[in-house]
């Protein structure tokens, strides 16, 4: 997995709630057997018409924000289903942080799995990054710092340790596990002993 | 110390107790299907690794499997491909699959259950957020990500945070013509799309006692819905009834010692809930969905919205945005709704019972002539059994359509779809935009509603037809 420690970049901002993992990424795009090339199919049906050309209202197809690589949005982002299409998608077009006030568990999981950074804030916090994001200015994201500066401001935001240490480090969480064997081997004995029907 | 339900699991399943409140957590039982797991065994074979425990995993192709011509295969190529490469990693990495052929094939989370690899006191995975369903026999049960689907395969285990406890309480009586789906429709219009965030919730009061291990299925599986990391039942009679003498439950011995410990699968009086919600059963009505998510729920007897009377603008501009995508007027009565479509299956509401529960609507009426009618039965085994029941032939003579198993219009990843601007009433469990098919309606409702709706041709109250 990449490392993330800070990211540079002009934000986006898509104004809308319960934006939900159909929308990230529609169903027709499921049936790859890849992790990459989603990026182009991102927000389908918010992003182009019926002929498949690109929509111009919508932000993502708009000179600077083309090139987001944070989104901000409204509450409970990524709700619906589980499908890691929805971050791989993101991440593929490029956008490895989002900002919103609350986010969908499964989604939020995701998004640590493959290197980015979901950040809660206050409704009050995202406010102030909206208005400055209509500057088409870059912000700057500081993991480590757990901090945002935009201007001559700064926000710090929350972050769970492990997931923070992870990040950071670009750690591979199944070689984490892997390294418990010996207790996985424990449990599973202990398991077989107490509760043989399992196996 | 009282213990709820769900904190007994979690103590149960800790491998190690890690520092930062994250635990690694065992998984007893792991489903997979062709969609979220392909790049897990990519990542497994790109780092040489093994699954650890084939033996408790369970594979089966259901999100893009036709459900008309099966033996002629799969025409979509890149769902072919998908199907194709799951049963390829299956045999590589050793791991059960129930084919295209199987009648065993079906629906991830009917086949469990119909199985019997669902068991009370588990923890079970897939990738797939209505894992939930399997809530109903007291598992913790929850959707995770191919990241995740690869660590299980990897590991057996998953690194998880505790999640807070929320009780949902259905006490009282539930009227005629109003069902399970009807109950969760109602939570989640109550507690909202994000409502339980965050948390388990374990369904308890005596309606969701009164209801079949089927029914209280259709309860967990949309705890999603609500935005729930999963949703629970603890383990009673019927549950060991509904186990007995499935292919993959607990034998003799093992039998009498699986009970003995299933009994004791409930939360301890006075066990601390971080949130309860309590719903009189009589104050349920059939439910169905305006909007373009779950929460937007109204009972049949209800009106459209209004946006002008909603203060919050997050809101209103949502709804907005809602009824422009359903093309519907505030204040229109639900009734007045016409539908062309009509779609009976899924995870939520694919079950022998559902099938049962329409077919009793259904039988000796006509489906209306404008409207497109379907059903999809959840596995081959539900399937065969409404064959053997003659429940099909109440359908095919009613006028629907009678399809193989899977997953079909409930996400429309296979060749079942709306149209744009077609109006669906639905079984299944999410009314998202696009969700059946671009520019498609979606009206979630229960199995008789949606049977109702299929003879009048538009939203209806189904206590009509209940004598």
């Amino acid at each position: 997995m990449k490392k993330f420690n800070i990211l540079k970049g002009i934000p986006a901002n898509l104004p809308m709630i319960n934006v939900d993992t159909d929308m990230i990424i529609p169903k027709q795009f499921l049936k790859t057997i890849k992790r990459t090339g989603l990026g182009e199919s991102l927000f389908f049906e918010m992003r182009y018409d019926n002929s498949g050309k690109k929509i111009d209202k919508f932000i993502l197809n708009n000179e600077p924000y083309n090139n987001s690589s944070i989104l901000l949005t409204g509450k409970n982002f990524g709700c619906g289903s589980s499908r890691e299409h929805a971050p791989w998608a993101l991440l593929d077009f490029g956008i490895k942080c989002i900002i919103s006030s609350s986010f969908a568990d499964i989604f939020y999981n995701n998004c640590f799995k493959n290197g980015m950074l979901p950040i809660i804030l206050s409704e009050k916090k995202i406010e102030e990054l909206i208005q400055y994001s209509e500057r088409k200015e870059s912000i700057e994201i500081n993991l480590e710092e757990q901090r945002i500066s935009f201007g001559n401001k700064i926000i710090n935001f929350e972050i769970d340790p492990f997931k923070k240490k992870c990040l950071l480090n670009g750690l591979d969480d199944i070689a984490l596990s892997l390294e418990k064997s010996e207790k996985i081997s424990f449990y599973e004995n202990e398991t077989k002993k107490n509760k043989p029907w399992l196996n | 110390m009282p213990y709820t339900l769900y904190d007994k699991i979690w103590n149960e399943h800790i491998v190690h107790q890690q520092d930062d409140e994250t635990a690694l957590l065992y998984v007893d039982r792991h489903l997979i299907h062709e969609v979220t797991s392909p790049q897990a065994f990519e990542g497994l074979r790109l780092s040489k690794r093994k699954v650890r425990r084939p033996d408790l995993t369970l594979a089966v192709a259901d999100h893009n499997v036709p459900t008309i011509n099966r033996s002629k295969g799969i025409k979509d190529k890149d769902s072919k491909i998908q199907v194709e490469t799951l049963e390829k990693n299956c045999q590589e990495f050793g791991v059960r699959i129930f084919n295209l052929q199987d009648k065993r094939q079906g629906i991830v989370h009917i086949i469990g259950p119909e199985q019997g690899f669902t068991q009370p006191g588990t923890v079970i995975v897939c990738g797939d957020s209505h894992t939930a369903t399997h809530g109903a026999f007291g598992s913790l049960a929850f959707g995770i990500g191919t990241s995740e689907v690869e660590h299980v395969l990897a590991t057996q285990t998953l690194i998880q945070k505790k999640s807070k406890n929320f009780r949902v309480k259905v006490v009282g009586k539930l009227l005629l013509g109003v069902t399970a789906k009807d109950v969760i429709l109602q939570t989640i219009g109550i507690i909202g799309t994000a409502g339980g965030t965050g948390m388990v919730i374990e369904y308890a009061g005596p309606v969701i006692e009164s209801l079949s291990v089927e029914q209280r299925m259709t309860i967990c599986n949309m705890s999603i819905e609500a935005g729930a990391r999963a949703g629970l039942i603890a383990p009673d009679e019927k549950t060991i009834q509904y186990l007995k003498n499935k292919p993959m439950s607990p034998k003799n011995e093992n039998w009498e010692k699986a009970i003995e410990n299933w009994s004791r699968l409930k939360s301890d009086p006075g066990a601390k809930f971080d949130q309860e919600l309590e719903i009189d059963g009589k104050d349920i009505g059939p439910m169905v969905t305006w909007g373009t998510s779950p929460q937007d729920v109204v009972s049949i007897n209800g009106f459209v919205p209004d946006p002008e009377k909603e203060r919050d603008e997050d809101k209103k501009a949502s709804m907005n945005r809602s009824l422009s995508y359903m093309g519907l007027k505030p204040n229109t009565k639900m009734i007045d709704i016409k539908v062309d479509k009509i779609f009976i299956g899924s995870c939520t509401n694919g079950r022998i019972g559902d099938l049962r529960e329409a077919a009793k609507i259904i039988k000796g009426r006509k489906v209306a002539q404008h409207v497109g009618a379907m059903v999809v039965p959840g596995s081959g085994l539900v399937k065969q059994q409404a064959e053997q029941e003659g429940i099909d032939k109440v359908f095919k003579e009613a006028g629907f359509e009678w399809r193989e198993p899977g997953c079909s219009m409930c996400l429309a990843m296979n060749a079942d779809k709306l149209k744009p601007e077609e109006r669906c009433a639905s079984t299944s469990n999410r009314n998202f935009e696009g969700r059946q098919g671009r520019g498609g309606r979606t009206h979630l409702l229960s199995p008789a509603m949606a049977a109702a709706a299929a003879i009048e041709g538009h939203l209806t109250d189904v206590r009509k037809f209940c004598n």
